[in-house]
């Protein structure tokens, strides 16, 4: 028989009350999983983890000395979202992308927002991810995230909140639709009695938001990665694949009279839009770091004269700043004159001085990010941190206020995970993917990231973290 | 196509073969150890190292030539950068490169293998069990090749993939060949002679071609089915053949100089006759083959896979 572990008191979990009955829109599941044997949803596991390994479907694990492929642990319970809750997001999402972009295009024009007062200048002008060589560069359409990634998770109340908007090279797509492809061949008998939203358009309409973003007519579209050792070099070459576009690393591309070719067996062959997996600095040696070696030489001269659309935007990083993250829903006031729909966290900014000292007193609760880390690196989660690790934060944070913000430890939801022990509650979040070109497109889910260790909070694929499915019900049957 | 895409498919392709030769090499060294026939000098031992000429950086490491040392040298010594093991992972690092320009059954079938090998490699293998490994290796390459006409698409992507492949088994055929001839050509002993030339034939898969071409088998037979005839796809005209149709079909007009070059080679081998091979000496015959194939190799580089 499932062993199935109730959620902790005080914790929403998105199938389970507290009761240990399950919600409304996970009745067919739970009836299903219920007489399900336990042995079975571990066969169809091992199954699983078989065909991602064959398929190598994998990541690259920097400094792994064991030639570094791994799986990212996939879990085969699914994480379902009722449509209405969907169309909410959905909206809360769209608000806020439009309003990201239209921040984007402000800033490196008029910069009305800085000048109204809504944002101090030197947030934004001080910023590291602020590019000045996008001053007053005109973008087609005005679009400077063409691809976002909304990370949001659910609080104990059930409300969701946006935790960070990612605006360089979101990952992570390429596992939304594997695990889709998974589940539905581990569980037909599922999909046939429920209506679950289909996310397999998502490809292509990445590539018509792509060649909506190029003023040319039939514009030529790359995927541009560092390499095959890249941690999502997967996903590069799975995008490329899947939208019939080539997959080009820098030795493949060169500028000539501010336009950029690839070389092919034909000869150079022009490129109109590079979808490019590489952060900003490593882009153009000639411009920013002199030592990349995964760049292209006059790449940044080529863009800005309109020779070619690099997706994302350069610059774009400043908005996904997580100092800039507070601002969000004053922009969206100032830009769209809404009401933000979707929630921000809470966030002390250690820069000001109230904030640093109420963050300061109450380090045991809090969490404390650097501004520009990423990747769950650089973090103290206060409720878990020992005595030494919050003295050597106090000190961090003493000594370069400026580097870190702050925010309440919220309690991320927890979803019923496959785990050693049976079936358990783990804390998830949630990265829709929002595409911007001539609208706004986003298919129903994003990627559900799961915390599999008890208790975690952290569900970064690079430090443990696993996947799974998220189904969005459609209406009428859920 | 990108140059790059091109020149990790080609290679892709002749490293996939060169595994495959390895074992067709091993195939028949093997065999001819286990007769009563070897001559005092191990000829027919050393052969493999003269034919990939790794005499030398074997002897460093193994000391003395025995069957054992021949297998763990050519199978999966990670430090022989033409053992099986090493084309294998050689080969998957190119398919990897350019996974999405290849169907998923492709480079499944390539990343599988490699993955068996890891595993396989842990086991270790000797005289004893190696003719189940040498097995394997034959049927994952037919697998890769199954794949590969069952599933790509008829285009440049397929095209490269098959110039790696016929490359790589002319230079590889006729070096076997070039080893062999001069191994057999001076021996008397006519039994002993029959079984090599037997043995030969069967590790590029011939034998039978062989016999319903041709009623009783010599040096003269062999070197013709193997050298001039069409027949069989392992001979240096037929893969010529295949290089000379594959170029042409290659979109676009780069491929001016190693179209020349081919269709020159493969003139000589059409038009040719076995008598002149033999005056002018087979092992410089093939000497001078093994230049032309690398010059054609060369210039396959310089106009697709380093353009410009």
């Amino acid at each position: 028989m499932l062993k199935v572990h109730l959620p902790g008191p005080g914790l929403y979990d998105e199938m389970l009350q507290p009761d240990g009955q399950c919600r409304s829109h996970y009745e067919t599941y739970w009836r299903w999983l219920n007489q399900t044997e336990e042995k079975t949803i571990q066969q169809k596991k091992e199954e699983a983890n078989l065909l991602f390994r064959r398929v190598g479907i994998t990541f690259n694990v920097y400094g792994d000395e064991d030639g570094a492929e791994r799986l990212i642990p996939f879990d085969n319970i699914p994480r379902i979202i009722p449509a209405t809750e969907w169309q909410q997001l959905d909206k809360g999402i769209r608000q806020r992308v439009t309003a990201l972009n239209a921040f984007l295009h402000d800033i490196y024009h008029e910069q009305r927002i800085l000048k109204a007062g809504v944002i101090p200048p030197e947030q934004v002008l001080a910023n590291a991810q602020y590019q000045p060589c996008m001053q007053g560069v005109d973008l087609h359409r005005q679009i400077y995230a063409h691809i976002t990634g909304v990370d949001m998770i659910r609080n104990h109340d059930g409300s969701y909140y946006v935790l960070e908007d990612n605006l360089r090279t979101p990952s992570g797509v390429s596992y939304m639709l594997e695990n889709r492809k998974m589940m539905m061949r581990l569980y037909p008998e599922l999909f046939r009695q429920q209506r679950i939203a289909p996310v397999e358009r998502y490809p292509a309409l990445l590539l018509q938001t792509l060649r909506e973003s190029s003023p040319v007519e039939n514009p030529n579209v790359v995927v541009m990665t560092p390499g095959r050792f890249n941690s999502a070099y997967f996903e590069h070459s799975f995008l490329a694949q899947q939208m019939g576009v080539e997959l080009v690393e820098s030795a493949d591309l060169m500028v000539r009279n501010g336009k950029v070719f690839m070389r092919t067996t034909t000869g150079p062959q022009q490129v109109d839009v590079i979808y490019r997996r590489i952060d900003d600095a490593f882009l153009d040696p000639l411009a920013f770091n002199p030592t990349s070696l995964i760049g292209v030489p006059g790449l940044l001269s080529a863009y800005r004269s309109g020779g070619v659309v690099l997706a994302n935007a350069i610059g774009t990083g400043v908005a996904d700043d997580k100092s800039i993250y507070p601002y969000v829903p004053a922009m969206i006031k100032f830009y769209l004159d809404e009401e933000p729909i979707l929630h921000n966290v809470p966030t002390w900014q250690c820069r000001e001085n109230n904030d640093l000292r109420y963050v300061l007193d109450h380090l045991e609760e809090l969490v404390v990010k650097e501004v520009h880390g990423a990747g769950g690196y650089g973090m103290l989660i206060g409720p878990c941190a020992t005595k030494a690790e919050i003295a050597k934060f106090r000190e961090l944070l003493k000594a370069r206020p400026d580097n870190y913000i702050a925010q309440p430890t919220l309690s991320l939801s927890t979803c019923p995970t496959f785990v050693e022990a049976g079936v358990a509650p783990r804390h998830i979040d949630l990265r829709p993917f929002v595409l911007s070109g001539k609208e706004i497109r986003l298919v129903p889910g994003g990627l559900t990231r799961v915390a599999l260790t008890e208790g975690s909070l952290v569900v970064n694929s690079s430090q443990g973290g696993g996947t799974k499915d998220t189904w969005v019900m459609e209406e009428g049957l859920c | 196509m990108l140059s790059r895409t091109a020149s990790e498919l080609y290679w892709m392709a002749r490293y996939l073969e060169r595994a495959e030769n390895t074992v067709r090499m091993l195939d028949v060294t093997q065999t001819m150890s286990l007769m009563p026939l070897i001559d005092a000098d191990n000829s027919e031992l050393i052969a493999p190292l003269t034919i990939t000429g790794t005499h030398e950086p074997f002897i460093a490491r193994y000391q003395r030539v025995s069957m054992d040392n021949l297998l763990s040298f050519f199978c999966l010594d990670e430090e022989n950068p033409s053992s099986i093991f090493s084309c294998i992972r050689m080969a998957r690092d190119n398919a990897h490169a350019v996974r999405g320009k290849i169907p998923s059954e492709v480079w499944e079938s390539i990343n599988s293998t490699w993955l068996e090998i890891k595993v396989l490699r842990k086991k270790g293998i000797n005289s004893n069990n190696a003719q189940a490994f040498l097995d394997w290796v034959k049927e994952r390459s037919h697998l890769f090749r199954g794949a590969t006409f069952g599933t790509i698409m008829r285009g440049d992507v397929l095209w490269f993939i098959r110039l790696g492949t016929f490359i790589e088994r002319a230079d590889n055929t006729a070096r076997i060949l070039d080893v062999k001839y001069r191994v057999i050509q001076e021996d008397e002993d006519s039994v002993r002679e029959f079984y090599r030339w037997n043995a030969l034939l069967r590790s590029v898969g011939a034998y039978e071609a062989h016999q319903t071409l041709y009623k009783s088998l010599s040096r003269q037979t062999v070197a013709e089915l193997l050298i001039l005839r069409n027949e069989v796809p392992r001979s240096l005209r037929a893969s010529l053949e295949e290089v000379e149709q594959l170029l042409a079909q290659i979109e676009g007009n780069a491929g001016h100089e190693p179209r020349r070059l081919t269709t020159i080679l493969n003139a000589n081998l059409r038009f040719g006759r076995i008598e002149d091979v033999f005056s002018e000496g087979v092992h410089n015959y093939l000497t001078r083959f093994l230049t032309d194939i690398g010059a054609i190799g060369q210039s396959i580089h310089r106009a697709y896979l380093e353009a410009l």
